[in-house]
């Protein structure tokens, strides 16, 4: 997985809350076995419509989504996040998030951007007076920014996860640096605990 | 110093905690199904891997299986492919695998306890928002995505933010017309569908006490609508006359002292929690959804609500989206909605307890002309249970189809699905937007308003008929 330090093009703003996975990637998509080929099911449904955000010009070169709090929540479906990735989609800019939608996010590479409620209402409006602004997302500094506005918002995103994305970190090669301890917990564990060996 | 019972857990699961990363939490259990583990299976294939731990991983179909022609070759090839999937990195991982036609194939969460897989203090994972159903019996258990089920299957573990402790504390007795159903949809309607984000719940009080196991199933189900990342209830006697004598349940001197360790997992008195919220459980009528979450709804005596009269801007434009998505004019009374589908089953209403209460309600009785009416047990075994009893035959006396085991309409991933503009009254979690087929329209209720809503054609209760 490839790095991610600065995301600058244009935006889709989605100002909706509660949006929920099963709106960002219908179940009928969830047949696939592969990690790709989800962009023409983003947002499925909705898309029906001509007048959705997505449908208007320009949309399809998008690189951000600004959307209203809760984004993401619902399903665990990490195909929600592969969606939004094959549509061209590098980070999410939203008050708040589904816990688990940000975590899907985080390990496949999608900037999760966590900005505050005003923020968010900022961002908006000035994406309503110039709807071609190019908006900068910088991992680095934690910040949106529309610089054709003069506004700059920063975002919230842990350390280790800001870590993670910066440098592309594959979550289980980390992990695995820890197998002695993991070893080590294993042969603690109470007899009684279920197992299905010998099933 | 005093813990609560997220910390007992959390604590007694912490592998590693490194500077600057979150802690390493061990995964006593990983249920795994067919839709969101491929690409996990595939991750670890490519990478070189192996799944660590397959003495600790189950798997089953459920998500896209048919419920009706077993006997007959998986129509929808997709569907079929994927399953087939699952088959194949059953066999290869050294798996166990409850396929369809198993006497103990089923949905995740419903065979998972049936099996007594699932235990007081363990974590239990799956790519499922709706593991947090396990938490009833004083687990900690919640729903994770595709790459965290392969960091899984490769580590046993997953890094996790430890997030905050929440208390929700019923207090009082639910009224005879109430079922932990209503119970559940009423504390998502006071917390709201982001009011749990970050947070662990713990649902404590007179009226959780007195829920039974399944009972405490269906609430710790839905936390995940609240936006909570799990809820749990401590263990008592009612969890371990459950457990007892079940198949992976411990047995003889083993069982004695899981016992001792399991009643010391309760928050301990004077603990604090991050937040708490209280409520009357006296004050609390049978719930039914409105709108297209499952914090927008009302009981079954109101009306539908006046998207004019919200607090907020935000909660009038979601209220107008979602009226105009249901079809809904503000003032109409709940009874006076017609349905044309009724879908009783899901992890969240589709044990034997919730079969029993629908059965109650519709023997003698027939369905309502023009309702399509189905019920699809949780499990086989579930469905073995309910005609041994007869209850198969009080349904399709009826006019219910009686089905077999599987998520089926909850999330229309196998051809159950509603007609554009089509409305249920329907027992499982979601109402979202084309959650039970496009277009669909799907209303929250209870297994015994779903099954007086049958017989009536209309939004009912039992002793409305």
């Amino acid at each position: 997985m490839p790095g991610v330090k600065r995301i600058a093009g244009r935006t889709v703003a989605l100002d909706r809350r509660d949006v929920d996975t099963d709106q960002i990637i219908p179940a009928s998509w969830l047949k696939r076995v592969e990690r790709s080929g989800f962009a023409a099911g983003l947002f499925g449904a909705w898309r029906e419509d001509p007048g959705f955000v997505l449908n208007r010009p320009g949309a399809a070169e998008a690189k951000v989504l600004v959307a209203g709090s809760n984004f993401g929540c619902g399903s665990s479906r990490e195909h929600a996040v592969w969606a939004l990735q094959d549509f061209g989609f590098q980070a999410v800019v939203a008050p708040s998030f589904g816990d688990i939608f940000r975590n899907n996010a985080i390990a496949s590479g999608l900037v999760p951007a966590k900005v505050t409620e005003e923020g968010v209402a900022r961002l908006f409006a000035a994406l309503a007076a110039g709807p071609d602004a190019e908006v900068v997302v910088d991992v680095a500094a934690r910040e949106v920014a529309i610089p054709s506005a003069g506004l700059a918002e920063p975002f919230e995103l842990a350390d280790y996860a800001q870590w993670r994305l910066l440098e592309g970190l594959d979550d289980i090669g980390l992990t695995l640096r820890h197998e002695e301890e993991i070893t080590a917990f294993e042969a603690s564990r109470p007899v009684w605990l279920p197992s299905l060996a010998g099933q | 110093m005093t813990a609560r019972l997220f910390d007992k857990i959390w604590d007694r699961h912490l592998v590693a905690s490194p500077e600057g990363e979150p802690p390493l939490l061990f995964i006593d259990m990983h249920l795994v199904h067919e839709v969101t583990s491929p690409q996990a299976f595939e991750g670890i294939e490519l990478a070189g891997r192996k799944v660590r731990r397959p003495d600790l991983t189950v798997a089953t179909m459920d998500h896209d299986v048919p419920t009706i022609g077993l006997d007959k070759p998986i129509a929808d090839e997709l569907a079929a492919k994927q399953i087939e999937r699952l088959k194949r990195n059953c066999e290869v991982h050294g798996v166990t695998l409850f396929p369809l036609g198993s006497p103990e194939q089923g949905i995740v969460h419903v065979i998972g306890p049936q099996l007594g897989l699932t235990q007081p203090g363990m974590t239990i994972v799956c790519g499922d928002s709706h593991t947090s159903t396990h938490g009833a019996f004083g687990t900690l258990a919640f729903g994770i995505g595709t790459s965290e089920v392969e960091h899984v299957l490769a580590t046993q573990t997953l890094r996790q933010a430890k997030p905050a402790a929440m208390a929700v504390t019923v207090d009082g007795e639910l009224g005879p017309e109430l079922t932990a159903k209503d119970l559940v949809l009423g504390i998502i309607r006071a917390l709201g569908t982001g009011g749990g984000v970050g947070s662990v719940i713990e649902y404590r009080g007179a009226a959780v006490r007195a829920l039974s196991m399944q009972g405490r199933m269906t609430v710790c189900n839905m936390s995940i609508e609240g936006g909570a990342r799990a809820g749990m209830i401590a263990p008592d006697d009612t969890t371990f006359a459950f457990l007892e004598g079940r198949q992976h349940s411990p047995k003889g001197s083993s069982w004695e002292r899981a016992l001792d360790d399991w009643r010391s997992l309760a928050t301990d008195d004077g603990a604090e929690f991050d937040r708490e919220i209280r409520i009357d459980a006296s004050a609390l009528r049978p719930a039914v959804t409105w709108g297209t979450n499952p914090a927008q709804s009302v009981t079954i005596d109101d009306r539908v609500p006046d998207p004019s009269a919200m607090s907020t801007p935000e909660l009038r434009q979601g209220a107008e989206r979602a009226l105009a998505y249901m079809g809904l004019t503000p003032g109409t009374a709940i009874r006076d909605i017609p349905v044309d589908t009724v879908f009783i089953g899901s992890c969240t209403n589709g044990r034997l307890e919730d079969l029993r209460a629908a059965a109650d309600v519709v023997r003698g009785r027939k369905v309502s002309p023009g309702v399509r009416a189905l019920i699809v047990p949780g499990s086989a075994r579930v469905k073995a249970d309910a005609e041994a009893e007869g209850l198969d035959k009080a349904f399709t006396d009826a006019g219910f189809e009686w089905r077999s085991a599987g998520c089926s309409m909850c999330l229309g991933m196998n051809g159950d699905i509603l007609a554009p503009g089509q409305r249920s009254a329907s027992t499982s979690n979601r109402n979202f937007e084309g959650r039970q087929g496009p277009g669909g329209r799907t209303h929250l209720v209870s297994p015994a308003v779903a099954a007086a809503t049958a017989v009536a054609g209309h939004f009912s209760l039992p002793g409305d008929l």
